[in-house]
């Protein structure tokens, strides 16, 4: 049987999210809502230097103010860490010097938090002034001042690829196109502070922390090594968790803290960040400088991409290894390039830290790409959908990096957005001031390669099945509001043949369930979802043999649907689902089943391969219509439409909810948002009044669909859907201001200003 | 100086000790265990704290404790009776208008007062009575279908 035959009960539903009626009460409690007895709080102190030797902390009369428990700084813990324990910079606290303004140099515990603030007050600091840098242009040039000694002229990372031959290709290109693109310094803007509640028990020498984090188990592995204490004696807890978007894929210097203060005290402490230090504690998406080249042949093919980036890091190391490569691996889909050539380098500066945001890479290279691929269009004279369309990837197809892409509908994705939208009939065509503008990507449905524990399986699943409790699945995923545990509860009902509301779920919890690494580059819904359903699989198929003993039937012939079990043949030959599960617990106790899942690991030999492919890519085609007021400069987007190709959406409400959000964030991105950065390295908008994310008020009318897609080596036909249509919208908005105004921006936001000096009013 | 206040929430009255400054965000959410009002900014930008007081919605993040004395605030466990969800909770339910649910107490309660106040708004009405309450999740769009679909149900109706 086929997926497309495949007649789902489960899957495919748009159901409520398990979560939904918690959270609609105020009952879902995030991590700040939490109190456990004998809990303290605390306080971090922050730099209010962006570059700057520690010459002398003195924490004196901060200890001494009453209800104060306890002081500590860099000191207490000097080893440093980064996320995937690529080039550690960072520690909990600032050992010796600080890189950027907001960095944590001491913490206070105390019995209320307005105490611990006061203690901050009394913390004084001597700094030694260094050099700032904070344009990624100068800081690579320099090696006088290091930010990291052990990085020559501030180059945290630096790549090379090359594929085919394109200085050679470009020379024999009908048309080349080229310009410089640059993305702005954004952040992910979760509504939920981060927050950690560390609980360290001294008899046990084991701590417990809970906070809101998307990778419980690289948090495991990084409170590990600041703290020296032995993994499998750190339990990370995950409540609900209020939005992550990449950001939240970090051990927080807050969780740190918490729990080095924690284990001096012997009792639970807490630490929430207020949104300024949600801002300094930034770990959003790198700004980028992009010099890109393509040639083209005159029918539109294209024959060369010459791309070329310089990520502004900020001040640490966080994910920069990672966002370089995937940088040059989404530069290769989703369409057919030939001859690829990438140079690319993450450059420190004293700004607070670029790490991971939805849509990691994809962002900066679509802008890149999907302008120029219009400026291309308009050169040679064919449509932009056509540009696209001609180019488009196809299931089967490899990159000449290796990469394969094992199912694509990205053509139909483009094909169903210009008939939409009426692409054809309106792209310039329409009055001066409004124009039309579409774009096009794709993201990878988790790696095949992880830089944490890449040689386990990625993914494990248990489900346990008995008469006591009913149906547990344990995950160790996370849902950060994507919606990751109504759609693991959907795909193991669907196997057991009932309804997601009877799976109780067991997940972010380190103790209780499973390794998995967690809720980032779009990977649960497939590579967990495969291991949910290999699990549920092994536990159908146990309570089948002994249904079929009970019917004397063969298991074969069995049928779960409904909570019951019975003869595709003679269905009335049947046993209720726990009648069988209470009958195999008498013969056999309590029923499990153990999934688990690892991906076809990446192909080819060289530099950078370990990053980009993917066990499956989801596609998206975007287009924005967009009103430009000729007098003001305000740029008003009438209406968006969106194609993806998910494969099989297992909840379409869901998919609609991650499109209609990654939308949103796109359209921030794109017209909005920039963290500015003052001449001390401060950021001067630090707070939502003056860094602005869209409202009811900013959003269009929004038209999302899903094309009729597949993908066989999926659990359920299923792929990513969050992150590739967040990558899009920047440049189809882009795209349709040239359509509407003739100018073509090559930085985002397009703020009105820029608009009314580029039409020569200002 | 700390002193001794009746706060009326959710239609209980609680004796609260507090100082002139406490907010009333922190009063609900340390004191009084309602945590589903949030803090997501502390300073009066993002709407998570909305609660209603007299049925109006306020940011909890500007108001001073001291000033909500002999006023009925509600917070987002008020809204059920009997454990039966409100019309507006159902219809986030239903609608998927839940992802995080980091702004949804928030935004329900801003819902509720829009449609107290005008049982029939327009799409552009429930956009503007919105746009107090930040949503980073969903773009608001199945946020705007939930709130339209208990407008078209309940109309008038609604208590």
């Amino acid at each position: 049987m086929t997926g497309q035959e495949k007649k789902f009960s489960m899957v495919g539903k748009s159901v409520p999210r398990v979560d939904a009626a918690a959270k609609v009460r105020g009952k879902a409690q995030f991590t700040d809502d939490m109190v456990l007895p004998g809990m303290v709080y605390a306080k971090i102190k922050p730099s209010t230097m962006a570059h700057g030797h520690i010459k002398r902390i003195n924490t004196g009369k901060a200890l001494a103010l009453p209800g104060v428990l306890a002081v500590i700084t860099g000191k207490d813990s000097p080893t440093p860490y980064s996320v995937n324990n690529h080039l550690p910079t960072e520690c909990p606290l600032a050992v010796k010097k600080v890189c950027y303004y907001g960095e944590g140099i001491a913490a206070v515990a105390a019995v209320d938090e307005e105490t611990a603030e006061e203690a901050l007050d009394l913390i004084d600091v001597d700094y030694e002034p260094l050099p700032l840098l904070l344009d990624p242009l100068v800081s690579m040039g320099q090696d006088d001042v290091r930010i990291h000694d052990f990085a020559p002229e501030n180059i945290n990372v630096s790549g090379y690829q090359h594929f085919g031959n394109v200085d050679d290709a470009l020379k024999h290109s009908d048309t080349v196109v080229e310009g410089t693109y640059t993305s702005s310094y954004v952040q992910n803007a979760f509504l939920e502070p981060q927050s950690a509640l560390a609980d360290f028990n001294p008899e046990t020498g084991k701590l417990t922390l809970y906070t809101c984090i998307q990778l419980p188990h690289y948090t495991q592995g990084t409170v590990s090594r600041a703290l020296g204490i032995p993994q499998e004696k750190i339990r990370i807890v995950v409540p609900y968790v209020g939005g992550g978007f990449g950001g939240k894929t970090e051990a927080t210097p807050a969780s740190l803290v918490a729990s080095i203060l924690s284990r001096k005290l012997g009792r639970p402490v807490k630490i929430t960040y207020d949104r300024m230090e949600v801002f300094f504690q930034n770990k959003g998406r790198h700004p980028a400088v992009m010099k890109v080249k393509m040639g083209f042949e005159k029918d539109g093919k294209i024959t060369s991409l010459d791309f070329d980036t310089t990520l502004d890091g900020g001040a640490h190391s966080s994910w920069g290894l990672v966002v370089l490569w995937f940088t040059a691996a989404l530069t290769q889909l989703p369409y057919k390039i030939p001859n690829v050539r990438f140079n690319g380098r993450r450059v420190y500066t004293n700004k607070p830290t670029c790490g991971a945001q939805r849509g990691l890479a994809g962002v900066q290279v679509r802008i890149a790409i999907e302008s120029l691929l219009d400026e291309a269009a308009n050169k040679l004279g064919i449509s932009p959908y056509e540009m696209r369309y001609i180019n488009a990837v196809e299931t089967g197809y490899q990159t000449k990096s290796v990469i394969s892409v094992g199912h694509s509908e990205y053509k139909k994705c483009l094909q169903s957005v210009a008939e939409r939208c009426g692409f054809l009939e309106k792209y310039g065509k329409l009055p001066f001031g409004r124009g039309i503008g579409m774009a096009g990507g794709h993201y990878s449905s988790g790696g095949a390669y992880l830089l944490y524990r890449s040689y386990r399986p990625h993914s494990t699943a248990n489900i346990r099945i008995d008469t006591e409790a009913g149906v547990t699945l344990f995950v160790g995923a996370t849902d950060v509001g994507q919606g990751a545990n109504t759609v693991l509860a959907q795909m193991a009902a669907e196997v057991l043949g009932l309804d997601y509301r009877e799976i109780n779920l067991i997940c972010q919890d380190t103790l209780l369930a499973p390794m998995d690494n967690g809720t980032y580059d779009s990977r649960v819904t497939h590579g967990c979802g495969h291991a949910v359903k290999n699990a549920a699989m092994e536990a159908r198929r146990k309570l089948l043999a002994a249904a079929a003993l009970d019917l004397a039937l063969r298991p074969e012939h069995l049928e779960c649907a409904g909570s019951q079990i019975y003869s595709i043949y003679d269905p009335k030959k049947r046993i209720p689902f726990f009648e069988a599960v209470g009958k195999y617990q008498n013969s056999w106790g309590t029923l499990f089943g153990v999934g688990e899942y690892t991906p076809p690991q990446p192909q080819g030999n060289y530099q950078g391969k370990l990053i980009g492919p993917s066990p499956a890519f989801g596609f998206s085609a975007q287009a924005a219509e967009v009103d430009v007021d000729l007098e003001t400069g305000q740029i008003r987007i009438v209406k968006y439409w969106e194609a993806g190709d998910c494969g099989q959406p297992i909840n379409p409400m869901a998919v609609e909810g991650q499109v209609e959000g990654a939308i949103s964030m796109g359209i921030g991105q794109a017209l909005y948002e920039e963290m500015i950065v003052g001449k001390d390295g401060r950021i001067v908008n630090a707070n939502f009044h003056d860094y602005k994310i869209p409202t009811a008020m900013d959003m269009p009318e929004m038209d999302t669909q899903t094309v009729e897609s597949y993908d066989p080596n999926s659990a359920f036909g299923n792929k990513e859907t969050g992150e590739g249509p967040t990558c899009c919208v920047a440049p189809a908005i882009l795209n349709a201001l040239y359509d509407a105004i003739g100018i073509r921006f090559t930085e985002t936001p397009i703020t009105p200003e820029k608009v009314l000096k580029a039409l020569g009013k200002i | 100086m700390k002193q001794v206040i009746q706060l009326h929430v959710n239609g209980m009255s609680y004796e609260v000790m507090i100082s002139p400054r406490d907010l009333l965000v922190d009063v609900l959410r340390k004191q009084l265990a309602f945590t589903g009002t949030k803090k997501g900014c502390g300073h009066g930008d993002c709407g998570t704290c909305t609660v209603l007081v007299n049925d109006k919605p306020i940011l909890s993040c500007l108001t001073l404790a001291i000033a909500c004395r002999g006023k009925e605030i509600t917070t987002i466990e008020g809204l059920d009776r009997d454990g039966v969800l409100h019309p507006v909770q159902q219809s986030f339910v239903n609608h998927g208008a839940i992802q995080c649910g980091f702004c949804t107490p928030g935004m329900v309660l801003s819902a509720k007062a829009l449609l107290d106040q005008n049982p029939n708004p327009t799409e552009d009405q429930i956009r503007r009575g919105l746009s107090g309450n930040l949503c980073r999740c969903t773009g608001y769009a199945k946020i705007i279908e939930a709130v339209e679909a208990v407008a078209k149900e309940h109309g008038k109706a609604l208590d």
